[in-house]
């Protein structure tokens, strides 16, 4: 067994046993990089060079005895919307294919001190917009199950390295299912957090109110040891909490007797793929046999996230976006006649159709005439829906259901057609609305050999519980 | 629903310039997705408070006190077109 192939927990046991060295992991991700990332394309930027450097650095202060915390020597990778400081951060788009950030996100600096290395940047749907990573400007990541196939979105460079061992552990982030969906597509965890828990600064922002950062890693203790290294409060984050934050690997132990599981039927109504949910529910059955109780209940307002979502998102990512216009930062168009012209040539050309497709349905939900009837609507229909989570979770203890209405689908077959694209995120959004947290772990294959996942929600700022149960799937 | 001219006038709006083929795709996507949106309106929210966001907090604070700040050539390192640390924008009325 190669390196590569281990977690981060297992890494981190025998660095301490002095059964292995940090370059030896660091120089096994990078050879299967080597061989993969042609085909996977998981990667738009690495950094050998200095990682490898960083591994020898951190394997003197192993060789000299010293107490390193958890992540000490492991690589991750970053998802390339979140900054670091000197190297690329592109959010695959053309308007920041130069961008290189002056600072690090606060999830960047926790990960340096804790001596974790930097192994790329993954690719990602243009400004984390989309659920197939098809949008990126530069490339198209293929899932390492079937290279015919989408990694999901929009973290599915993250979800691939993860999947095809060409990393240990990696961040996504997280504004519509864009941790959960890749993950699941390609058969590895990701863990939603609740609003305000990991800081996000240097996030490049998509929309403020749902946007979270998080951890996609191949197994749930992973999960824990990464999300215990990001989350805390942060002053350059006015949205961050200010909590006592427990040590989440305590939630790692086995036993769910007692645990009360709600099943909202509208996670298995129409729209979700037969096979996906035999697979979540015959999961379901075997935590009942573990002695969970069951029971199936209503969330009406789930049906309506959908549209809550995408006028949402689409009004604050208009908003945000304005800030690229080609004169502090990023793409500027070769020649303009005037300022307004320079914002337009810019804008046009720095931007892909997704983004500006999304920059246009937010800018018509915001303007006068369309803004009681859209945007104030949907923030008055997101109270409802949280309002149902809450209602629901005084029952019960966590809400199950699929992660992604589909498996992995093919490149192309979902591209044409947005619409149909957003229906992929119909499990997902629900939980951004409500801000609350859910973890999605890998349950099976489908008859096709693709990966399946089964997302838990939890309340919110209860990622214990989530944890515990994805920890006994 | 959506025609042309809401479409130029949105485009206006957000800074964009789209070209008759990337009108021609526009239309009826955003006539899809903003028809699909419009469920909404079957919702009762009658006397409902808006979410702006999960947390109950607001207006975060900190003390009014000077701090380090980035240097000056770091921020301008990205800056498309620079002399003499200022931006270079074309004229407004050009």
């Amino acid at each position: 067994m190669e390196l590569c192939e281990l977690t981060a927990h297992e890494l981190g046991k025998m660095l301490r046993n002095k059964e292995i060295t940090v370059p030896q992991i660091v120089e096994s991700v990078y050879k299967s990089i080597e061989l993969k990332d042609n085909d996977i394309k998981a990667y738009i930027s690495l950094q050998k060079e200095e990682a490898l450097k960083e591994a020898a650095e951190m394997q003197k202060r192993f060789d000299a005895g010293e107490d390193l915390p958890p992540l000490a020597g492991i690589p991750i990778t970053i998802k390339d919307n979140i900054c670091t400081k000197g190297i690329k951060t592109t959010c695959a788009s053309k308007m920041l294919q130069d961008f290189v950030p002056p600072y690090d996100a606060t999830v960047i600096e926790k990960l340096k001190a804790q001596g974790a290395i930097i192994v790329g940047k993954s690719n990602l749907d243009e400004f984390a917009m989309g659920g197939s990573t098809e949008n990126s400007a530069f490339m198209k990541t293929r899932n390492p199950h079937n290279l015919e196939c989408v990694p999901g979105g929009s973290s599915g460079g993250s979800a691939a390295s993860v999947a095809a061992n060409e990393t240990i552990l990696a961040l996504g982030s997280d504004t519509g299912g864009s941790i959960r969906q890749p993950a699941s597509l390609c058969g590895v965890v990701g863990l939603k957090p609740t609003y305000g828990t990991v800081s996000r600064f240097g996030l490049v922002a998509f929309a403020s109110s749902l946007d979270q950062i998080g951890p996609i890693t191949k197994d749930v203790e992973d999960a824990a040891i990464l999300f215990n290294a990001i989350c805390g409060h942060d002053e350059h984050d006015a949205t961050s909490v200010s909590m006592e934050h427990p040590d989440y690997t305590k939630a790692l132990e086995k036993g769910i007797s007692g645990l009360k599981i709600g099943l909202p039927k509208e996670f298995f109504g129409e729209g979700i793929n037969s096979e996906v949910k035999e697979i979540v529910l015959k999961k379901v059955e075997e935590l009942k046999a573990k002695g969970a109780t069951v029971e199936e209940f209503s969330i009406p307002s789930i049906d309506y996230a959908l549209s809550i979502y995408y006028i949402l998102a689409s009004a604050e990512a208009s908003s945000n976006l304005s800030r690229y216009d080609g004169v502090k930062y990023g793409y500027r168009t070769e020649s303009a006649d005037g300022l307004n012209e320079l914002y337009e040539k810019t804008r046009s050309e720095g931007f892909g159709p997704e983004v500006k497709r999304r920059i246009m349905l937010g800018t018509y939900v915001l303007s006068s005439g369309y803004y009681d009837a859209y945007y104030k609507k949907a923030l008055k229909a997101r109270t409802l829906i949280r309002q149902e989570f809450d209602k629901a979770f005084t029952k019960y203890d966590v809400i199950i259901g699929p992660t992604s209405p589909t498996t992995a689908f093919k490149i192309g077959e979902k591209s044409e057609n947005p619409l149909e694209m957003y229906l992929s995120d119909v499990c997902t959004v629900p939980v951004n609305i409500a801000g609350i947290p859910a973890i999605s772990v890998p349950i099976g294959t489908d008859s096709k050999n693709l990966p399946v996942g089964m997302q838990i929600i939890g309340k919110a700022f209860d990622e214990m519980t989530i944890l515990k149960v994805a920890y006994n799937v | 629903m959506v025609e042309t001219k809401d479409i130029e006038y949105v485009a206006k709006l957000a800074k964009l310039k789209l070209n008759d083929s990337d009108k021609e795709k526009l239309i009826p996507q955003m006539a899809d997705i903003i028809n699909f949106a419009n469920r909404i309106s079957e919702l009762n929210t009658e006397g409902i408070e808006e979410t702006n966001h999960i947390l109950n907090m607001s207006n975060v604070f900190r003390e009014d006190e000077v701090k380090t700040s980035y240097k000056r050539d770091d921020i301008l390192m990205n800056a498309p077109q620079k002399e003499a640390g200022c931006i270079i924008v074309p004229g407004v009325n050009n």
